[in-house]
């Protein structure tokens, strides 16, 4: 391949989480996905790196931005790409994971990039298949590429995160990113603080090393980069989230609580955004987000994990 | 045949008309005492305790080196029998629970169909006949489990059931409740109650920090203590008795604790995985680790201990659980809450208490042999002579691994998996049935 010289070689075998991966192979990842995203930025786009390499995307629950961001990773690599989603499975007939995953594995793939609601549901693939597996989302569990491309686009701004302070915002407990976040982020120096409804945070959240704080304003103040998590509208309204007008009045970020912060405050949203909800217009389109920047970098970090760990295929088991 | 088990084959013998135990120790736990005896059994009678017996035309067991102790007895057993078999019955149940030490067990009522009536009750108890293992059946509390309306206990009780219980899921509605306790009092019978509110959700594991870093739905502490502590109350109001299964919280211990202080009529068990094993274990993410209750923190483990300790925790139980692989073997969310236990039980409980010097032999004989017999009126199985020979011999220092594809269990689903354990139970006797290994 052309402009990614001396090819390295990442320590973990699979991708299934943030937790265990080391600092050498996070700095590996994002100097690669660097890399790629200057590709991206060409007018060709893509690359023959993964050229007769293929790749399975299954997806057991529904996803938009991530299926199609892994698609595009998968074909600027030049990659053989196969889509398979629970609608249209044979699980509902009563199939296994396992048997189906073995099925397609059969069909001679190398690569399979899986999002499940179950977590966990990726080791027991690993322990069950040949091909190198590659986590989109296991249930409330880990989102790795999500914390990836998150934490690429953090560095972008701002390349020494030792110290600095980050918030993630909103829904911790229902949410994978927030947990790879978290993991990425320290890994980095980082201190990560949650902020949110005291019934958004999982038990414990504490004990993973994070500051635990409800009131968005000082959460506001003393914060360089904030994640602003997504709240899942069809989900909360009940015994413990009283309404979506609450939420916003106390923890969605408004220009005008933002006029508290730093100047140069970074703000990220995972997407999809609700506009009005945990976010305004004014910030979701100001001067302090890297939304859209996300979303590019999701493709280009996609495209090095795939890139780095094509390097096992066939030699692994 | 099932993992290459046969299915219908009771795995014990017939005894021979005497037969003599040779150079074991006796050891009661009804008396307290510890001595070395021969004991001669003949027509599956004792014969005669001594020192020393010589009966050249008895069969003879040497039990050098190993105790000899009432059998044992599991007051929380799922055989899945009827409905299940693919995962346990009768036979084999019955053979998982023999090599464990026990000559009775009682068997939960949430079959398929459920047991809520004399027509079911009766064939299962007509079907055990026979067996080396004395099967209690013990009748659901509400029709269906549903927890709605309550069972002819009157008709059940007088044909012999020693308890009522809705296990595998807890009663809601705290008036079917009172219902259940108030009406099983007339008959001194306990509820055996499964203390679970459901209305905190459908977790899988533990709530706590570490269902934190999994991403998994939390089972909080309170989603049994919070139940334990309504029907202590409800206990109290209506003077009837109850016994709490599988204790696995430390704020219920708490609660029991202080409820036996006051005299009330309640009784408690624990589970071996409660008082060894932490949610620490569901990192793996296998669903051997996947039960209800679930695994919990340190600080709650030590408080089943404690339990123990002190005889807050009357009964140690297994709650075995059968399922079979293809019903274990999918993901996490999916499987359902189960584990084995009769084959473990007692060496789990002689490696995590007894060499831990938690409780000593004694001790745990009365919560393996006495209190469980007492709890539902079974009468007591004491080693006299004119007794029935009702008998475990074990060997207590041996040292085994326990492995998932040497258990005579019809499915694999132990936590105890390659682990090593000491305690093997060498021969139990009921009557003139004999198991050997």
């Amino acid at each position: 391949m052309e402009r990614i010289e001396n090819k390295q070689i990442l320590k973990t075998k699979h991708l299934l989480g943030i937790k265990g991966l080391c600092r050498e192979d996070m700095e590996l990842i994002l100097k690669t996905s660097g890399s790629f995203k200057e590709v991206l930025q060409t007018p060709n786009k893509k690359v023959a790196a993964l050229k007769g390499v293929t790749i399975v995307n299954m997806f057991f629950e529904n996803s938009t931005r991530t299926k199609i961001s892994f698609e595009m990773a998968e074909k600027r690599l030049s990659a053989d790409v196969v889509n398979f989603s629970a609608s249209s499975s044979s699980l509902k007939k009563g199939e296994t994971l396992i048997d189906t995953a073995r099925n397609i594995e059969a069909m001679k793939i190398d690569m399979v990039v899986m999002r499940h609601s179950t977590p966990g549901a990726h080791k027991m693939l690993m322990d069950n298949l040949d091909s190198i597996i590659i986590n989109a989302g296991d249930g409330a569990h880990e989102h790795p590429t999500q914390a990836i491309l998150d934490l690429m686009s953090i560095v972008e701004k701002i390349p020494d995160l030792n110290g600095k302070r980050v918030t993630l915002i909103g829904d911790i407990i229902h949410s994978r990113v927030a947990i790879s976040n978290i993991h990425a982020l320290k890994l980095m120096g980082a201190k990560v603080q949650v902020c949110g409804p005291s019934t958004l945070m999982p038990r414990g959240i504490e004990n993973i090393g994070v500051d635990v704080i409800y009131d968005l304003e000082e959460a506001i103040e003393n914060s360089d980069v904030m994640n602003i998590l997504r709240i899942q509208l069809e989900r909360h309204v009940g015994p413990s989230f009283p309404s979506l007008r609450e939420y916003h009045n106390y923890w969605g970020i408004t220009n005008e609580k933002l006029a508290r912060a730093k100047n140069d405050i970074l703000i990220l949203h995972p997407g999809p955004m609700n506009r009005g909800v945990e976010i305004d217009d004014d910030v979701a389109d100001g001067d302090h987000q890297v939304i859209l920047e996300q979303v590019l970098n999701g493709v280009a970090s996609r495209m090095a994990i795939l890139y780095l760990l094509s390097a096992n295929i066939g030699g692994i088991k | 045949m099932i993992n290459n088990i046969d299915i219908n084959k009771p795995l014990f013998k017939n005894l021979q008309r005497l037969c003599l135990i040779k150079n074991g120790t006796i050891i009661d736990p009804y008396k307290e005492k510890e001595y070395s005896s021969d004991i001669l059994i003949k027509n599956g009678k004792i014969e005669k305790i001594s020192k020393k017996i010589n009966e050249p035309d008895a069969d003879i067991i040497d039990a050098e080196g190993k105790y000899i102790s009432p059998g044992f007895f599991d007051m929380h057993v799922h055989l899945r029998d009827p409905g299940n078999e693919q995962s346990e019955n009768l036979i084999t149940g019955t053979n998982a629970a023999m090599s464990g030490g026990f000559t009775g067990i009682a068997a939960m009522p949430n079959t398929d169909p459920c047991v809520d009536n004399i027509f079911v009750y009766e064939s299962i108890q007509k079907r055990a006949e026979r067996l080396l293992v004395e099967v209690y059946q013990i009748p659901a509390a509400t029709k269906n489990r549903d927890g709605k309306v309550i069972v002819e206990m009157t008709e059940l009780a007088g044909m012999g059931a020693r308890a009522f219980t809705d296990d595998g899921s807890g009663i809601q509605s705290s008036e079917t409740m009172r219902g259940a306790v108030t009406y099983s009092s007339m008959f001194n019978i306990p509820i055996l109650v499964h203390a679970e509110d459901d209305t905190f959700g459908k977790g899988v594991m533990n709530e706590s920090f570490t269902s934190t870093e999994l991403g998994m739905t939390g089972i909080p502490n309170i989603c049994e203590s919070s139940m334990v502590a309504r029907d202590i109350e409800i206990t109290r109001y209506v003077k009837g008795k109850v016994h709490f299964q599988h204790i696995s919280t430390k704020e219920s211990v708490e609660l029991i604790k202080n409820a036996k202080k006051e005299g009330l009529k309640i009784t408690a068990e624990a589970t071996p995985h409660h008082f060894s094993l932490t949610d620490k274990e569901v990192e793996t993410f296998s669903t051997d680790y996947k039960m209800n209750p679930p695994l919990r923190t340190s600080a709650d483990v030590n408080a089943v201990i404690e339990g123990l300790k002190d005889g807050t925790i009357d009964a140690i139980a297994s709650d075995h659980a059968p399922h079979s692989t293809e019903k274990k073997n999918v993901e996490f969310d999916y499987a359902p809450f189960g584990v084995l236990g009769l084959e473990t039980l007692f060496s789990a409980s002689v490696t995590y208490l007894v060499r831990k010097n938690k409780i000593d032999m004694m001790e745990l004989l009365k919560k393996i042999v006495v209190n469980p017999r007492k709890i539902l009126a079974v009468e007591p199985n004491m080693l006299e002579k004119g007794q029935v020979a009702d008998l475990v011999i074990f060997d207590n220092k041996k040292r085994w691994k326990v492995k998932r594809n040497e258990l005579l269990s019809l499915s694999r689903n132990t936590c105890f998996n390659d682990q090593y354990h000491y305690g093997k139970v060498f021969c139990t006797i009921n009557k003139n049935r004999i198991y050997q290994r």
